[in-house]
């Protein structure tokens, strides 16, 4: 059975710097499936790769990027321009810059449907109305004429999803959605989008630096660091069992009730996120890490830990080995 | 809005009022005007006789607030030389400088905008380089020389164009192209900018996220934005051309404000000069106002609130 | 901010380094022609010799090998006539930079150090200036009170200072806020100290941008004015002035105008992109 979107051995790189240095994921169908990692390890330029929309001077590769079965590299910009809004949506982090200030909501939404499927503006204007009303927007007739600079960020991002959804893709990649919003709206959206994908059988890519956010809304996880996809597993599996020395690290940063004690200082990784340089090879890792040796140096394994729980590292599996304390 | 509007005209209407204090003095610069009309070859009783006609025996003071009372109802006194009102005069050349300021201005939109739109498409290639190259050139060219250049090889050479007068629309074209010419440059820079600005923001990727053709994205949602300050900076720089068209109106003999200007200064006729440059600043200070408007009516962000 | 403050401050140019090495190269060959070149050329540009009327340059039929580019209407040497303009245009260009900036850069930064009041004033004095039809107001002054160098530098002077104030205004009320001058307020520094010592220097490099710029539009600006014949006197061989002379002849012999009206634009060309180079090379992009 093929995954919605597969990704094997992304690289992305920006004139001489490597942004991606090897991203491997699945996207089933039906899933929400959360890229974590910190600011910098290229999670967002993975998301912006797979959907064509890299900046200038972005060049990508992989050995396979498909969706539901069509190849993604081999793709030209129109046909792919013809996917993006249409089978494959996506939502931006900062919503108060996203939508064009010198239009209305309603055109702007109208026009994804009538670009793709040849709608009329008053059907398009139609299902814009009942969209917004479906993530929750009040008053949607009235907000057609509004302008962006007349609503709320949460607002705005409740527009961004509605439009993202215009033509009922199978797959929604959302780049940090919540993080510029607030906490009591973050909640909202979030519970937005899980609703969206029952309801509407919706895939999610959601990229997010916030652990809270994947424990919440992931069925997989895929951990990235310094440009490389290092661990992929299951939520619970991922929380219950991590494997990689990064994965452990990032768990153990997060204060846990009970886990927590007043003497003991909180959870930290030692060292800062290495500038990978050309010709860099083994685990970007090992600077931080406690258990690296020689051979950290050379071509690092994929080790497997269970039920599409992998990760890469010359360490064995831990299985249910609970974090230090 | 309608505040604003409200404000920039009492702001317009002091600076009229400073420009025709200025233009008072300036006239006054040349000391005693009335040897000045008299001539050099007068009497000192024919000068007697000039001062008291023209009333420049009055007190300055007085000379002062009797134009400003007059010019503010739009009488701006008689011609010395010429056999009319100052206002008549101004009334009959403005067609010509308002035709050929417009003429100007729409030649250097068509070619400044689709310039800078093409040049920030192609930003950093020998394109981008060429258009930047261009504008630089034609920034250091005179205009008063481009258009003896215009003359010698349209006029002149392929004799397609009359070289001076008014008349017919052919008059126009020539000086139209110097002062367009004069504009290029700054509204062809400002399209490239604002549409590279535009190319990188955020709703610009979330117009290619939708799928939308390229057409679309850069003709509609860049351009919308990013043409917002070229249309009110051309509105002022219509106020530029119309100010700056004495130049081009003297090579050309196009009889306009700005010729009229010329022949005044020429023969001292005060009057005259010191409305034509409190009329080419009241419609500067229009301009900007319009530019204002404009700016506010683009720009959805302006309009509420 | 009201169009008028907009339209000054224009957006920059992307001038790599070969075109700010060219221009400065055009000035450098300029300026040394300007001082040195009379002294190197044998031929006076005042000397009238109307057996020798139009000779036409070296690169035309009839030309001589002494006046390499020929001679003007009144018999007198072209290429000395044309050296002898670039001092013209040159000091005339640095002079009105001169006067222009002092008083530009004095209101601006006074504007926008003070803010308030003195700011409005700042801000409606510009507003004023901007309205003024500058060609027509210079060529009157100068009708009025009779040609000389002098009055177009003090003309051009009183007249461009525009851009340095508007410049001037919005950088220093930039660097107003930043953090040393803060300190050197709470250090106890007098307000003159801090004009002078944390504000100028930070928007110099601002200023210098301005200066060639404004040192560009003041020569063609003369050369508008001496071609209309209210700017530099004759005999004194302004470029304006030799197009000018020129235009009676152009018909007949076009090189009497294309000279100067070349020379004009290069030396503008060279400086400009001296300008924006210079926008580059210290870091500083378009104002917001």
């Amino acid at each position: 059975m093929s995954a919605l979107l597969e990704i094997e051995d992304l690289q992305v790189t920006f004139g001489g710097t490597a942004a991606v240095r090897g991203a491997s994921l699945r996207v089933e169908k039906g899933e929400t499936h959360c890229l974590v990692g910190e600011s910098g390890c290229g999670k967002s330029v993975t998301a912006l790769a797979v959907m064509s929309l890299l900046a200038r001077g972005g060049h990508r590769s992989a050995k396979r990027m498909s969706f539901a079965g069509t190849d993604l590299l081999s793709l030209s910009d129109r046909a792919m321009a013809r996917i993006r809004g249409n089978r494959m949506s996506m939502i931006f982090q900062e919503p108060m810059t996203s939508l064009n200030p010198a239009f209305t909501v309603g055109s702007q939404m109208a026009e994804v449907l009538t670009r793709h499927k040849g709608a009329s503006r008053g059907d398009a204007l139609e299902r814009a109305v009942a969209l917004m009303g479906r993530v929750g927007i009040t008053a949607p007739e009235m907000r057609l004429g509004q302008f962006p600079h007349q609503l709320s960020g949460g607002l705005r991002q409740r527009v961004m999803i509605a439009m993202a959804l215009m033509c009922d893709p199978e797959l929604l990649v959302a780049d940090e959605p919540t993080t510029a919003l607030d906490v009591t709206v973050q909640a909202q959206i979030l519970r937005l989008l899980a609703t969206l994908k029952r309801e509407l059988g919706l895939s999610i890519l959601l990229i997010t630096h916030d652990l809270g956010i994947v424990a919440r809304v992931a069925d997989r996880v895929s951990v990235m660091y310094a440009g490389e996809v290092v661990e992929r597993a299951p939520t619970a599996a991922l929380f219950r069992a991590p494997q990689h020395p990064y994965t452990r690290g990032l768990l153990s940063c997060v204060p846990a009730p009970g886990r927590v004690r007043r003497d003991k200082p909180l959870g930290s990784i030692p060292g800062v996120v290495p500038t990978i340089s050309p010709g860099f090879a083994g685990c970007a890792f090992r600077s931080r890490c406690a258990h690296a040796d020689a051979t950290c140096e050379h071509e690092i394994p994929r080790r497997v830990a269970g039920a599409a729980h992998d990760y890469l590292c010359r360490l064995a599996p831990t299985l249910a080995e609970p974090l230090p304390a | 809005m309608l505040r604003l509007i409200v404000r920039r005209l009492a702001v317009g209407l002091l600076v009229a009022l400073t420009v025709m204090t200025l233009a008072f003095m300036l006239t006054r610069l040349s000391g005693d005007l009335a040897i000045s009309i008299a001539g050099p070859s007068a009497t000192q009783a024919d000068v007697e006789i000039v001062r008291k006609a023209y009333g420049l025996d009055r007190p300055l003071t007085i000379q002062f607030f009797d134009w400003v009372g007059r010019a503010l109802i739009g009488d701006f006194g008689q011609s010395y030389f010429f056999k009319d009102s100052v206002a008549n005069l101004i009334a009959k050349r403005m067609p010509i400088t308002l035709t050929l300021g417009l003429v100007g201005l729409s030649l250097a939109l068509i070619v400044s905008i689709p310039l800078g739109i093409l040049a920030a498409v192609r930003e950093n290639t020998w394109i981008d380089r060429a258009v930047t190259m261009l504008t630089m050139v034609g920034q250091a060219i005179p205009s008063f020389w481009l258009a003896l250049i215009l003359m010698i090889v349209l006029g002149l050479h392929l004799g397609i164009l009359p070289i001076s007068g008014t008349g017919t629309w052919q008059h126009f074209v020539m000086p139209g192209i110097v002062l367009a010419f004069t504009a290029i440059p700054a509204l062809t820079r400002l399209t490239r900018s604002g549409m590279i600005e535009a190319m990188a923001s955020d709703y610009i990727r979330t117009a290619r996220a939708k799928g939308l053709s390229r057409a679309r994205i850069i003709f509609k949602h860049a351009l919308r934005n990013a043409a917002i300050p070229v249309v009110s900076i051309a509105a002022v720089q219509l106020g530029f051309m119309l100010g700056g068209s004495i130049v081009i109106e003297t090579v050309f003999a196009l009889h306009g404000v700005g010729y009229l200007g010329w022949e005044s200064i020429a023969k001292n006729d005060f009057p005259v000069v010191q409305a034509v440059v409190l009329v080419l600043a009241a419609i500067y200070i229009g301009l900007t106002l319009l530019a204002d408007i404009l700016n506010a009516l683009l720009d959805p962000r302006l309009r509420t609130g | 901010m009201s169009a008028p403050v907009v339209v000054a401050a224009a957006p920059a140019l992307r001038v790599g380094k070969a075109g700010f090495a060219i221009g400065i190269a055009i000035v450098g060959v300029i300026a040394l022609a300007a001082l040195f070149g009379n002294a190197l050329i044998p031929q006076d540009p005042f000397v009238q010799d109307l057996g020798k009327r139009l000779i036409p340059p070296f690169w035309m039929e009839g030309s001589r090998p002494e006046h390499l580019l020929g001679t003007d209407q009144l018999g007198r040497d072209y290429l000395a006539r044309l050296v002898y303009g670039a001092r013209i245009s040159l000091l005339i260009g640095i002079m009105t930079v001169i006067t222009s900036g002092l008083i530009g850069i004095t209101l601006g930064v006074l504007g926008g150090f003070f803010g308030g009041r003195i700011d409005d004033v700042v801000l409606f004095a510009i507003t004023t200036r901007l309205s003024i039809p500058v060609v027509l107001v210079a060529l009157a002054v100068v009708g009025l009170m009779g040609s000389g160098l002098g009055l177009v530098v003090a003309t051009l002077g009183l007249l461009l200072w525009d851009r340095f104030a508007v410049v001037a205004r919005a950088t220093t009320q930039q660097v107003r806020n930043l953090d040393y001058v803060n300190a050197a307020w709470c250090a106890g520094a007098s307000t003159p100290h801090i004009l002078i010592k944390e504000i100028l220097p930070n928007i110099a490099s601002h200023l210098a941008v301005v200066a060639t710029l404004e040192m560009a539009l003041a020569i063609l600006l003369e050369a508008a004015l001496s071609f209309l014949g209210l700017g530099v006197p004759p005999p004194l061989p302004s470029w304006g002035l030799m197009i000018a002379e020129g235009k009676d002849y152009m018909f007949f012999s076009a090189w009497v105008i294309m000279i100067p009206g070349v020379a004009l634009a290069v030396l503008v060309l060279g400086i400009n992109l001296v300008g924006d180079g210079l926008r580059n090379l210290l870091g500083t992009e378009r104002l917001r």
